[in-house]
Formats: structure tokens, C-alpha cells, sequence
């Protein structure tokens, strides 16, 4: 049979897998060295997640993410040496240094950040929705969190608005069964996050994210049906961490066995195989790739060794808005990239809010139905 | 000019922006159908409509991350919280989100939103309910916080506060709602940052904010008829402080009382002090001092509530104090 995909979605994905691996690897040897510091929480494992759900989606999407925030944005298109350059802490980097590993931004390719307050994020991402809907747009956010998160407060008070107002959004629960040395199942009432869902009265459903093939069949309907004005979806993608919490985790709690068990289902080679299987790709193909992306990470680093360090006057600077000050492109700031995927809004003039939040018949039948009178 | 009760200039000044630009979106509890649990947003769900007028649920932590993520993406929410007390619950979303973004995003992001809501103490509601709470804010970088004393001030301070494109805190005194002031129709701007000279005088400077300004002037009249001349400085604005103002009122007297209704530890009339001491430690003929809230938690018995509270006696003798006149 014939496979349902195309030759360009196979290696599109593939590469995004691939750079995403390559990057996090060469991450974490650069924190070895000491040239990364902080907290430095690696993806690898989860890939396919992020390369399904970028499959799946616009570019114009927003999207959203925690601390394990290096790998997503590279999915978005984000450049490799300014997301390096970031965790080194450069002038180079999306945020000129200031933001580090657990703050990821390029609001060019719509990806709104990484967050270092477990959960945090969440409660923005229905916020950006709520923009969406309020300007009559047509773009999902898609929320990244882990399986911890879910046991948050935000996380309950925000899927609760979402639900009731159909908010235009897509929560990926990124379940890689540990909150840093945690066992989901030894902190949740109820382990499989995405029934949570039904308290809500939103579609939600499990997604194997060991699979990228699948987690775009996942995300792609998903976010039809968002699309369309149903509400929110939400999602748990069951994953893997291959590494430890951070660095600095040596990772002592789960044993060698489920670990290796675990690594027997990579999805990087797993796509390898199924395109070769199906005759989409020859292996010469995907090693052209290989080589492609250990180039643009050796880029990536030298980019980031080479950028230089903050100057002092820079701590002054992007804390409050002065009047009239310009907002910042950091591609064109840093590479001299002409920046076309800048987001523009709407100004208020131009804006005609027509969404009913609450249809007023449907307020009034309330009030009726309570013997009340408005 | 019109005169208006204090919440009548913020229906007003809501109302302009609103209008003027339909960015602007009103979100908390009970401001929609139930017209504002202190009537701030009365009228507005009728004219603006459910999409702008937002009843949210009791989720203060929710609500608040919502308005920081629409804000984000170009939205200018203005998030009421139905008393300062409750916003607690939604500290991280002020302080760890909106304060932060525009630091941690490098620049690429602002986040023009106004979180509002009455705060300060008394009306016999006991100690969860009865807080002056703007020196926790003042403490962060990345927020501004104003707290107006009149009805003018409250709508043209809320005007700037939705035109700014950076995270406002606009403390309300919730004991001033039913004040009544003139208040200019239409475009009345008050700049955010800066102090203002409500009552001229030569002997102290009195330096306060929002409702403890009444419990200023009290004591001023009385004092004047004792011929001591006081000048009072509003702050208006408790981040950024206005330097200039404050030393200049201090050159002026060369003596000063800070009336502050919270508590003395880390207090923003503290930071007042520091400010007076390195800039103005010459032009001083005594040290400043300050009345504030007793460090203690606020009590339901009526005369508990009212010895914890500064008021004009209190304010007349640290004023005497700095003047070592008799009876300090
Ligand atoms: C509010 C808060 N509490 C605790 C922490 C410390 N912390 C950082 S990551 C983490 C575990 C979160 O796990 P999960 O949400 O499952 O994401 P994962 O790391 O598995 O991707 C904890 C406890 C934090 N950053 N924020």
C-alpha cells in the first residue's frame, strides 16, 4: 500500500526531528564546558511531538511553550544560533542574552515564549486565544506544558474559561511520566491528564508521542475541529524524556532498563525506517540531511562563541516601554535579516468586535428561568 | 465642570477609552450584568457588549494570566479585581508574567494591560479584607503603580494607565468611591510619574497618596489655625516615584512627614525617606518621619480598626515632632 504522505512531509519532518536532536545534544556538551549555565532542560525524546504539531498547524499559529522551550521554537523555523546564542547568554540570542534557556522568544515566527513557573503559560495561552476570537481571526494557540503542570491551579481555572467561552486553542500535555523526580502516577488522583477534560466538557483525547506520524494525524484534526469554533482540545502526548530532568539531574529515580526500553522506541529512526520502507527516501537522502543539520549546529555554536557578551547599559533597558520606543526584530537586530513575519495588529479604529460572549437572549432566558429581571 | 464621585470619573474614563479604541476590553468578576461590584462599571455591559464587559469566573489567578496573554498579543485589557486582597491569588501572573515579559522576550514583547481594583483598609471588614497593599507592588520592576486620591486624578490617571503600554497597577481607594470632585469632561490626561502639590504651604511637607491625602488635609487645616503652614504632596505615582517633586517640596520646608496607610516595614514611605536622606540630607532641619498603618493585622472591633489606621491627630504630631514644637 502506498503510503498516505508525502515524500516532502516525510523529510520536512525528519529534518525538524533531526535539528532538534543534534541542537539538544550539542546543548548539553556545551553545558559540559560550561558555556551554558542555569537550568538547561533538554527535549530529547519528545521530538516528534513538536515535529507533529508543526506539521499540523499554520505558521501564524501562536504558540507557547514552558521551560523545556529550545527544541519547539526550532521547529518554528526559529534560527539555531540565536536560540544557542540565548543559552549562552550572548547579545546574539532571541532576547540579547536576557532571557537564557528557559525563555525562548522569536514573536516573529509566533512562538510567545518559554516560562520558567510550572504552568504558568497555560493561562496565557487563553489569553492570546481570547485575542484571536476577539479580533475574528482564525488562529489556533497551541500550548505546550508537561504532565506536572496539569496539577496546577492555572491549569483548572483557565481550561474552565476556555471551555465555556470555545476559546481557539490547543493544550498539549506533554506527558513524559516525570515532574523532575516525580512519577505522575504518584501525584495525580487521575494519571491520564487528558481525562481531566471531561470536568470541562472539552474534547480531549490521548496522542502517542513517540510517534510523529501519529501526532500529526492527532494535532492535524485537532485542530480542524478548533478551528471550525469548537473550543478548546485537550491533548496529552504521551512521550519520553531520554535524558535527565535537566542537567543537573542525574536522573536516579526511573532505571536503566525502562530508560533503554523506552530508547527502543526513538522516533527519529522510526520515521527513518517507515519512509525507507515505503520507498519514499533512500537512505543517501536522510544521510545528505544528517550532514546538512550538523552543519547549521556547528553554525550554531560558533554563532553563539562568536556573539559577544551583553554591555552593562543593556541592564537598562527593555524592563518598562519608554514613549515612542520601537519595538525590537531580533533577526534584524542580530543578523540583518529583513523580518517579514512580524505580527501586526489591528489598531482599535480598525477593529469591529462582533463575538457575543454571552448571546444576550440566551442571558436573558437565564435570568427568566431564575424568576429574575435584568 | 462636572462634579463626580470617584467612581463615576473611573466610569468615565473606562467609558472614553473604551470608545476610543476597541482594543480596550473590561474583565472581572461580577462587572458585567451585576454593573461592578462597586458600581465602577455600571452601564458599560450595555453599551460595549458581552465580548468587552466580561463577567469571569472566581479565578482570580485565571483571569489575570488571561488578560497578561491577550495583552501580549496587542490587546490593552483593563482585569478589575474585586478588591486588591483577592488579586493575591494572582500574583504570579502580575509579577512573575507581566512584569517580566518585555525583560525576558529581549524587547520583542509589551504587554499593555491595567490591572484595577479598590484597596486600603477599614469599613469593619477585619484582616483579609482590609489591607493597603501597593508597596508589594512598587517592589517590582517592569510594573507601574499609581494610586490616585481624587476624582480628576483617578480619570486621568486610568486614561494614561490604558494608553501605556506596559503593566499598570491602579490602586482604587476603596473608601473614596462616593467622593465627590470636579472632574474635566473628555480628554483629561494625568501623566503617569508625576506628583502633585495639592496644598502650598512652608513650614513641613506632608508626602502621601490616595485616601490618607483627606486625613492630610484634616490635619493641615488644624495645624494651619495653630499657624504652622503645610504643604501637601500626592504622590499619585508610587512607581516611578517623582524624585524631583519630592525633593523639591523637602528644599522648600526643609522638614517632612511621609503618611502612609500600610505597614512600616518596607513600607514605599520608607523608599520616600531614603530618596530625602541621600539627595537632601543638608536642606533638612529635622529627621523625616513617618505615620503609618500599626504593624499589626487589621481588627473587626471598631476601636481596634481605628487605633491601627493613621489620622489627622497622629499626622499633627509627627508635624509638631518635625517642628519640635510642644506637646510632639
Ligand atoms: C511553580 C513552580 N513550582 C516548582 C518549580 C520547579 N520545577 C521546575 S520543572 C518541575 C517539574 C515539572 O514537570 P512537568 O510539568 O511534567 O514538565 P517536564 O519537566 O516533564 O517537561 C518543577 C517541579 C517551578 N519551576 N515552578
Amino acid at each position: 500500500m502506498a503510503s498516505k504522505y508525502s515524500k516532502d512531509l516525510l523529510l520536512t519532518m525528519y529534518r525538524k526531528m533531526y535539528l532538534m536532536r543534534r541542537f539538544e545534544e550539542r546543548a548539553g556538551q556545551q553545558y559540559g564546558l560550561g558555556k551554558i549555565a542555569g537550568f538547561c532542560h533538554l527535549y530529547i525524546g519528545q521530538e516528534a511531538v513538536a515535529a507533529g504539531v508543526e506539521a499540523a498547524i499554520r505558521p501564524d499559529d501562536y504558540m507557547l511553550s514552558g521551560y523545556r522551550d529550545h527544541a519547539q521554537p526550532l521547529a518554528r523555523g526559529s534560527d539555531a544560533g540565536m536560540v544557542m546564542a540565548e543559552l549562552f547568554g550572548r547579545t546574539g540570542g532571541y532576547s540579547k542574552g536576557k532571557g537564557g534557556s528557559m525563555h525562548i522568544f522569536d514573536i516573529e515566527n509566533h512562538f510567545y515564549g518559554g516560562y520558567g513557573i510550572v504552568g504558568a503559560q497555560i493561562g496565557l495561552a487563553a489569553g492570546m486565544a481570547f485575542a484571536s476570537r476577539y479580533r475574528n481571526e482564525d488562529r489556533v494557540t497551541v500550548c505546550y506544558f508537561g504532565d506536572a503542570a496539569a496539577n496546577q491551579g492555572i491549569f483548572h481555572e483557565t481550561l474552565n474559561m476556555a471551555a465555556k467561552w470555545k476559546l481557539p486553542v490547543l493544550y498539549i500535555c506533554e506527558n513524559n511520566r516525570y515532574g523532575m523526580g516525580t512519577a505522575i502516577a504518584r501525584v495525580a488522583a487521575v494519571p491520564e491528564i487528558h481525562k481531566r477534560g471531561d470536568a470541562y466538557g472539552i474534547r480531549h483525547e490521548a496522542a502517542d508521542g513517540m510517534d510523529v506520524l501519529k501526532m500529526y494525524e492527532s494535532v492535524k484534526d485537532a485542530v480542524e475541529y478548533i478551528r471550525a469554533g469548537n473550543g478548546p482540545v485537550l491533548m496529552e502526548a504521551n512521550t519520553y524524556r531520554f535524558r535527565g530532568h535537566s542537567m543537573a539531574d542525574p536522573a536516579t529515580y526511573r532505571t536503566k532498563q525502562e530508560v533503554e526500553d523506552e530508547r527502543k522506541n526513538d522516533p527519529i529512526p522510526r520515521l527513518k525506517d517507515y519512509a525507507i520502507k515505503q520507498g519514499l527516501a533512500k537512505e543517501e537522502e536522510f544521510d545528505a540531511i544528517e550532514a546538512e543539520v550538523k552543519e547549521q549546529v556547528d553554525a550554531a555554536v560558533k554563532f553563539a562563541d562568536e556573539s559577544p557578551e551583553p554591555s552593562l547599559d543593556e541592564l537598562w533597558k527593555d524592563t518598562i516601554v519608554e514613549e515612542g520606543e520601537e519595538d525590537v526584530r531580533p533577526r534584524e537586530r542580530v543578523l540583518g535579516v529583513k523580518v517579514t513575519r512580524w505580527p501586526k495588529y489591528p489598531s482599535g479604529q480598525e477593529l469591529k468586535v462582533t463575538w457575543d460572549l454571552e448571546p444576550r437572549e440566551q442571558a436573558e432566558k437565564a435570568d427568566k428561568a431564575a424568576g429574575l429581571k435584568r | 465642570m462636572a462634579e463626580l464621585m470617584y467612581r463615576e470619573a473611573l466610569n468615565q474614563a473606562l467609558a472614553e477609552e473604551m470608545e476610543r479604541d476597541a482594543n480596550v476590553f473590561l474583565i472581572g468578576e461580577e462587572v458585567g450584568r451585576y454593573q461592578g461590584a462597586f458600581k465602577v462599571s455600571q452601564g458599560l455591559l450595555d453599551r460595549f457588549g458581552s465580548a468587552r464587559v466580561i463577567d469571569a469566573p472566581i479565578s482570580e489567578l485565571g483571569f489575570a494570566g488571561l488578560g497578561v496573554g491577550a495583552a501580549m498579543v496587542g490587546l490593552r485589557p483593563v482585569v478589575e479585581m474585586m478588591t486588591w486582597n483577592f488579586a493575591i491569588l494572582a500574583m504570579d501572573q502580575i509579577v512573575n508574567n507581566a512584569a517580566k515579559l518585555r525583560h525576558m522576550s529581549g524587547g520583542q514583547l509589551r504587554c499593555p494591560i491595567v490591572f484595577r481594583g479598590p484597596g486600603g483598609a477599614g469599613g469593619r471588614l477585619s484582616s483579609q479584607h482590609s489591607q493597603a497593599l501597593e508597596s508589594n507592588y512598587a517592589h517590582f520592576p517592569g510594573l507601574k503603580v499609581i494610586a490616585p486620591a481624587t476624582p480628576a486624578d483617578a480619570k486621568g490617571l486610568l486614561k494614561s494607565a490604558i494608553r501605556d503600554d506596559n503593566p499598570i497597577i491602579m490602586i482604587e481607594g476603596e473608601r473614596l468611591y462616593a467622593l465627590k470632585g470636579e472632574v474635566p469632561e473628555g480628554e483629561h490626561i494625568i501623566p503617569i510619574g508625576k506628583a502633585d502639590v495639592k496644598r502650598e504651604g512652608k513650614d513641613v511637607s506632608i508626602i502621601t497618596w490616595s485616601r490618607m491625602y483627606y486625613f492630610c488635609e484634616e490635619a493641615a487645616k488644624q495645624l494651619e489655625a495653630e499657624g504652622i503652614s503645610v504643604e501637601i504632596l500626592d504622590l499619585r505615582t508610587l512607581r516611578p516615584l517623582d524624585e524631583e517633586a519630592i525633593l523639591a517640596t523637602v528644599r522648600k520646608t526643609n522638614r517632612a512627614v511621609i503618611v502612609e496607610e500600610g505597614w512600616p516595614l518596607a513600607g514605599v514611605g520608607a523608599s520616600v525617606v531614603d530618596i530625602i536622606q541621600s539627595k537632601a540630607f543638608d536642606e533638612l532641619d529635622a529627621p523625616v518621619l513617618r505615620v503609618t498603618g500599626l504593624d499589626v493585622n487589621m481588627s473587626y472591633a471598631a476601636n481596634l480598626e481605628n487605633a491601627i489606621q493613621p489620622d489627622a491627630p497622629k499626622i499633627i504630631a509627627a508635624v509638631k515632632k518635625v517642628l519640635y514644637r510642644e506637646g510632639a
